[in-house]
């Protein structure tokens, strides 16, 4: 076998990020970011309130575009891409979860998890209903095909979402403060189905929080402070878990 | 375009009172439109129908009929001592020049309709002591009824010209005290004349046209005006109304006559129903720029509501080009179902205004009917509408800064 290793899902070197450039108001916000993620790897992005974390996410998602340095989303640099070649990257390689679920509230459940296949096809294809039956009944949703998201609970609706961002089978999900709107349990619920589909799926997570509990529970840390990594490197298990 | 077709009928049937209040207001607008447009065609033919009386929409006569002026060449300080070198017209009739052949390339051209040569002079109908000049016109019944509908003006009796037969407008016979039966002297210039039946009795909305014209068959009016064989004019019906001045240009060009279309000949009534027209046209306008606006407005608040909502799809991978239609959609479709809406509303307009309206004699003003064709452009119309009112707030949901949008 030959033994070509994938290329990292994301690779950052030198990345910096300034708003408001040319402008009186400019600040830089990330001074110089070097990292690396593996396929597969389950990270943590924590740090304070203000250190960039949800910036970095955003660079990460093609949300926003790097002030400077370099970034390759699977071995391809993306940063000065099209915008249509980023949406398609989006589409294809990358998976969202965000604090406020944002789900549309004009498609049912099942549909809203339908929708990042209806993006691709341009239809509603048989197999695209079967695979996010199958992704909300994994998240537990079984009888909530149906519901709108204002019918849900805030602990089901990130379900959904975390269901959609899933949809694709993509290779990064990031995911910003996906529990922190959430109540301890829900929000313990949500995590371990992050977990689950990271073991079932292989896919890459990065995950912001401001709970070390969580952050425990993930492969690897990665902490920010003030625009800079201060502390990368992999979570040391006191008890191993189940 | 379906996914953007899915989110776009989605974004709009779960607007909600939104919806329903920018797709009546539309439908509401479009409806005057519609109505209008109806109305005031209907008005107009109903006008021209009743000015014109028999009159067709294109005549051909001889080119020698009118008496030209012969200039004197380069010398323009003259024209007043020409105009009065020209000679008034000699009473003689003169016959359109192988009108057969005429009419063979008359009947090329598509857009005519029918066709009627007929020969008409001026004469002299007597009864006992009572006698009136009028005009005698020799037709063809058929050809002559297409033209001019005469046939539907017929107040008694029937359109029958055969040798020994005449109709007469309804004025003219009270005047003469004769009806359906009776008989009248014709006679002319060129012929001491006979005696005719009165087989029917016409009515052309005027007096003075019901006093001015006597129909005898074709070949009796030949004999009366002595033109062998000849006509004095042919009548052309086209299939446009309003566009008998560009058929007449085009056969003018195809036979060696004098070509003039009703058009030409009412220049005064033009002018007015052109008038006409361009308010129409100017309430029209306003009225679709009233709609536009409100399609516009409700779309620029739909889009500032679903921000986050189109955050999240740009963030999932719906490129701008794709927020772009499904916002101009929206517009579509809000122009779609508003045109339909307000076509429908439009007619009952129409319907409930046919039987409120009626003109001096107690008929109806217009008819209401089902107009497909407007229907048509109303929708292809109001569609293109939509589409451009939503231009804006579309424009602005594709540019959408997913990073910002999702922040909110
Ligand atoms: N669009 C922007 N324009 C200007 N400044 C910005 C913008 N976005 C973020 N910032 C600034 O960048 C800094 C980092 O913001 P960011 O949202 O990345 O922090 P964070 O680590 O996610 O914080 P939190 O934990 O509160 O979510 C903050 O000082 C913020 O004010
Ligand atoms: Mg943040």
């Amino acid at each position: 076998m030959s033994a070509i290793a994938a290329p990292p899902v994301v690779s950052l070197s030198g990345v910096r990020k300034r708003f408001n450039e040319g402008m009186p108001n400019e600040t830089e916000v990330l001074h110089g970011i070097d990292l690396v993620v593996a396929p597969g790897e389950f990270t943590s992005l924590i740090g304070p309130s203000g250190s960039g974390k949800s910036t970095l996410l955003n660079l990460l998602g093609l949300l926003d575009r790097p002030s400077a340095g370099e970034y390759r989303l699977k071995g391809v640099p993306i940063g000065d891409s099209s915008d249509d070649d980023r949406t398609r990257a989006r589409l294809d390689t990358l998976g969202f979860v965000f604090q406020f679920h944002h789900l549309l509230p004009e498609f049912s459940a099942l549909e809203n998890v339908m929708l990042p296949g209806l993006m691709r096809e341009g239809v509603f294809t048989r197999a695209n209903r079967a695979n996010a039956a199958d992704l909300l009944s994994a998240v537990g949703l079984s009888d909530a095909f149906d519901k709108r998201p204002g019918e849900l609970s805030g602990g089901m609706q990130q379900r959904v979402a975390i269901a959609r961002a899933l949809a694709l089978a993509p290779d990064l999900v990031l995911a910003d403060e996906p529990t922190g709107n959430l109540d301890t349990h829900s929000a313990d619920e949500a995590f371990a189905l992050l977990r689950r589909f990271n073991a079932e799926r292989g896919c890459a997570f990065i995950i912001v929080t401001h709970d070390p509990r969580l952050a425990a529970r993930c492969d690897r840390v990665i902490e920010l402070r003030d625009g800079l990594i201060e502390h990368d490197g992999p979570v040391t298990r006191s008890a191993p878990s189940s | 375009m379906r996914f953007e077709s899915i989110v776009a009928w989605r974004f709009l049937r779960e607007g909600g009172l939104q919806t329903v209040l920018i797709v009546v207001g539309a439908a509401l607008g479009i409806s005057f439109i519609v109505f209008i447009t109806g109305f005031m065609g209907e008005l107009q033919r109903d006008i021209v129908q009743r000015t014109l009386g028999v009159q067709p929409h294109v005549t051909i006569k001889p080119l020698e009929e009118i008496a030209r002026p012969l200039r004197r060449e380069g010398d323009p300080a003259d024209a007043a001592q020409v105009l009065s070198e020209v000679q008034p017209r000699g009473q003689r009739l003169r016959s359109v020049d192988q009108w057969q052949a005429a009419v063979a390339r008359l009947r090329e051209n598509a857009e005519v309709r029918a066709i009627s040569p007929l020969a008409a002079g001026p004469g002299l109908v007597t009864r006992g002591d009572s006698n009136k000049s009028l005009t005698i016109v020799g037709i063809v019944a058929e050809p002559y009824a297409a033209v001019t509908r005469l046939d539907q003006k017929l107040v008694a009796g029937r359109l029958k010209v055969d040798p020994g037969d005449v109709l007469l407008g309804r004025d003219l016979a009270e005047d003469l005290g004769v009806g359906i039966g009776d008989t009248v002297r014709l006679s002319t210039p060129s012929s001491t004349g006979d005696t005719y039946r009165v087989r029917g009795i016409f009515d052309l909305g005027a007096k003075n046209l019901n006093q001015l014209y006597a129909y005898v068959g074709l070949p009796t009016a030949q004999a009366l005006h002595a033109l062998p064989g000849g006509v004095t004019s042919i009548e052309v019906t086209v299939t446009d109304l309003w566009e008998a001045e560009r058929v007449a240009a085009d056969l003018s060009r195809s036979v060696p006559h004098l070509v003039e279309s009703w058009i030409h000949t009412n220049r005064q009534l033009m002018v007015a129903l052109s008038n006409q027209t361009l308010m129409t046209r100017m309430i029209r306008f306003t009225f679709g720029l009233v709609v536009a606006i409100g399609v516009a407005s409700v779309l620029m608040v739909a889009v500032v509501q679903k921000t986050r909502e189109i955050g999240i799809l740009r963030a999932m991978g719906t490129s701008r080009g794709r927020v772009l239609r499904v916002f101009l959609l929206q517009g579509a479709l809000i122009g779609l179902i508003g045109s339909v809406l307000g076509c429908a509303v439009g007619y009952t307009l129409a319907r409930i205004m046919s039987g409120l309206l009626t003109s001096a004699d107690g008929s109806r003003l217009f008819n209401a009917h089902v107009d497909l064709p407007l229907y048509l452009y109303t929708m292809l119309g109001a569609i293109a509408l939509g589409v451009v009112a939503a231009w804006l707030p579309a424009r602005r949901a594709a540019r959408l800064d997913p990073a910002q949008a999702i922040r909110m």
